[in-house]
């Protein structure tokens, strides 16, 4: 709070000599910007507030050297091919080994599944909102939809693990599963990134100017074709951003998948057997009372290194199709 | 869009057979436009089952023992108490902590950064990156945090209200930003013709016509973060927690927490009790939702 009161003692006395200087100084109409850097008070918060933006900055930096010092102590008893090839994962075993291809198809097929879910249904709802809605339908929609993605992640875990995996998978279609599955974990996985995918590529679909779809239906296109051959590809950049930002969260996903995906760490061959994810195990590892600098404890940030590097890799392809469709109109 | 079919009504006779492929009432089209109410539909139903099945599930244990109790080995006694202090305690720290320090950082990208700047070009950046980071990392920086001051105990309020506090802090700063680049520029140019400093514009100008939307995004903020888990989870939270927590250095867990727990356990009744704390949790959460929503209808001025 201190830039707001340093705010209010500048306010006070710096009024008089900015009026006086405009009524008797000559008529330049920068002057005022320009004297403020003469100002002691006024230049303090200028700084505080930059630094309050600067400490986004600290931020990264402390997350990338709080997951890479212990990830170091790591790869000091696991060479990184080890790691990064192995296909047996049990760290806490006797004769431990840290290979994370297991977490890593778990991860894959959650993900896909809540891709299958969510690019269908959050693209179709963005056409929809975009092309079609009336507006005041659109503001009715437009909330609800966010619902899903205010809905609270263990609250999702629950449904998936009760409703979704326990009651519709195994009593109404029989289908042959135990108590968990990589399907239920990322079915509702999918249901909560359906806003995320629909947003982004509605704003998206909303940028394309108004003259593009006109002239498509000059040419006698109905809504359908306008919607399909012009919209959505000239909004193909911000759509794949939607969907690349959908896979970061996906893959980031952590209570969904530690209540209804499963616990044990073995390669991952079908939709209806149970995994480990990444996540899954990092949420897993924290109930354990790990000491730090044990092996546990380091392997926990090796996991978590690589979750951030395969995200931050996901978000950057994202706000790269961003800037290209806000560069385009 | 009744453009559209004005403008093709004139290509009638010029394209016989484009007509049927063209009209707005063609099967294809008609299907089309039934694909995308059927996405809608499909989206909402998911929404409405979860809410339903969870009331379902929950309700016969939604009494007062759930705001009185506290958590215990047989479920019939148990109770969220201390999760629901320990929700409060958290949440209203971390808005503590992180609105004042997202509105600053807001104030200083959308009024003064100078955009050719190439470190505030990075600082943007980094902003919309920290928003897309799995939540969990943030337990983990926090986590490791502590690890270094040589912290023993992590489970503290303030440890769990930072960690939460860093993951909302992106969400606040774009929301601040995206209120404060709505104000017009005129009225900021009005200010300063009349003799205040870019600061004072700020503060008696820019700034109150933005309170709807930055109180709009701080809320939708701060219901996320009562809702996570994850970087609790990390930092000790799920723990047995026989008091109500009474400080910034006290024990504590959260609802989203105690749901966790009360869903791993193999005895049905625990499932009940999940479920009826998730009503709570949901019912907190959509009122937080609905709040957010009326201040943006109601308050924020239309220029």
């Amino acid at each position: 709070m201190e830039n707001i009161s340093s705010a209010e003692r500048v306010s006070g006395a710096a009024l008089a000599p900015a009026g006086a200087g405009a009524v008797t100084g000559p008529p330049e109409p920068r002057i005022s910007l320009a004297s403020s850097a003469k100002r002691p008070g006024e230049a303090v918060t200028r700084v505080i507030l930059a630094v309050a933006a600067g400490i986004t900055v600290v931020i990264t930096v402390g997350i990338v050297v709080a997951l890479i010092i212990p990830s170091i102590g790591f790869f000091r008893e696991v060479s990184v091919g080890e790691f990064l090839f192995g296909t047996r994962w049990a760290p806490r075993f006797a004769d431990a080994s840290f290979g994370v291809i297991p977490l890593i198809t778990a991860t894959v097929w959650t993900t896909v599944m809540a891709l299958i879910t969510a690019v269908p249904l959050g693209l179709g709802a963005a056409v929809f909102l975009s092309e079609y809605a009336p507006a005041r339908l659109r503001a009715i929609l437009k909330p609800v939809l966010e619902i899903l993605a205010g809905v609270p992640t263990v609250v999702y875990g629950l449904f998936a693990l009760q409703f979704v995996q326990g009651t519709l998978f195994r009593d109404i279609l029989h289908l042959p599963t135990g108590s968990f599955s990589v399907l239920a974990a990322g079915l509702v996985m999918g249901i909560m990134i359906i806003p995320t995918v629909a947003s982004l590529s509605e704003d998206a679909m909303s940028a394309v100017p108004h003259a593009m779809r006109q002239g498509s239906a000059a040419l006698g296109a109905n809504r359908m074709q306008t919607s399909i051959r012009v919209v959505f590809p000239a909004a193909l950049s911000g759509i794949v951003a939607a969907i690349v930002l959908g896979i970061s969260r996906a893959i980031g996903e952590t209570m969904i998948v530690a209540i209804a995906a499963g616990g044990q760490a073995r390669i991952v061959t079908g939709p209806l057997e149970q995994g480990q994810t990444m996540t899954g195990f990092i949420a897993n590892a924290a109930l354990g009372d790990s000491r730090v600098g044990s092996l546990e404890f380091d392997t926990l940030f090796a996991v978590g290194l690589l979750l951030f590097a395969i995200t931050l890799l996901m978000n950057f392809i994202s706000i790269r199709f961003v800037r290209r469709f806000r560069e385009a109109y | 869009m009744g453009i559209a079919a004005e403008i093709s009504t004139p290509a009638r006779p010029l394209a016989s057979k484009g007509q049927v492929k063209g009209s707005e009432h063609s099967a294809r089209s008609l299907i089309f436009l039934g694909l995308l109410w059927l996405t809608l539909f499909i989206a909402m139903l998911a929404l409405l089952v979860l809410i339903i099945t969870t009331l379902i599930q929950g309700a016969p244990r939604l009494d007062s023992r759930l705001f009185t109790e506290y958590p215990a080995s047989s479920p019939a006694r148990a109770g969220a108490r201390p999760a629901i202090l320990g929700s409060i305690w958290v949440i209203a720290t971390t808005a503590v902590l992180t609105i004042p320090l997202g509105v600053a950082a807001a104030v200083h990208l959308e009024e003064f950064a100078d955009r050719k700047n190439r470190l505030n070009h990075l600082i943007e950046l980094n902003v919309q990156n920290l928003a897309a980071i799995p939540s969990v990392v943030y337990g983990m920086l926090a986590l490791a945090f502590l690890g270094l001051i040589g912290v023993q105990n992590k489970n503290l309020v303030i440890a769990g209200a930072t960690a939460l506090g860093l993951l909302i802090l992106p969400v606040i700063i774009i929301a601040t930003r995206e209120a404060l680049r709505s104000v017009p520029a005129d009225i900021r140019e009005a200010s300063l013709a009349v003799g205040a400093t870019p600061l004072q514009t700020v503060w008696r100008q820019t700034l109150p016509s933005a309170v709807p939307g930055i109180a709009t995004g701080a809320i939708l903020a701060l219901s996320r973060a009562l809702g996570e888990a994850a970087p609790l989870l990390l930092l000790g939270a799920l723990v047995f927690v026989s008091y109500d927590p009474n400080g910034l250095l006290s024990g504590y867990t959260t609802m989203p927490i105690q749901i966790f727990n009360w869903t791993g356990r193999p005895q049905e009744q625990f499932h009940v009790l999940a479920a009826a704390a998730s009503i709570l949790l949901l019912a907190l959460l959509l009122a937080m939702n609905g709040l957010a929503i009326y201040i943006r209808n109601h308050f924020q001025h239309r220029w």
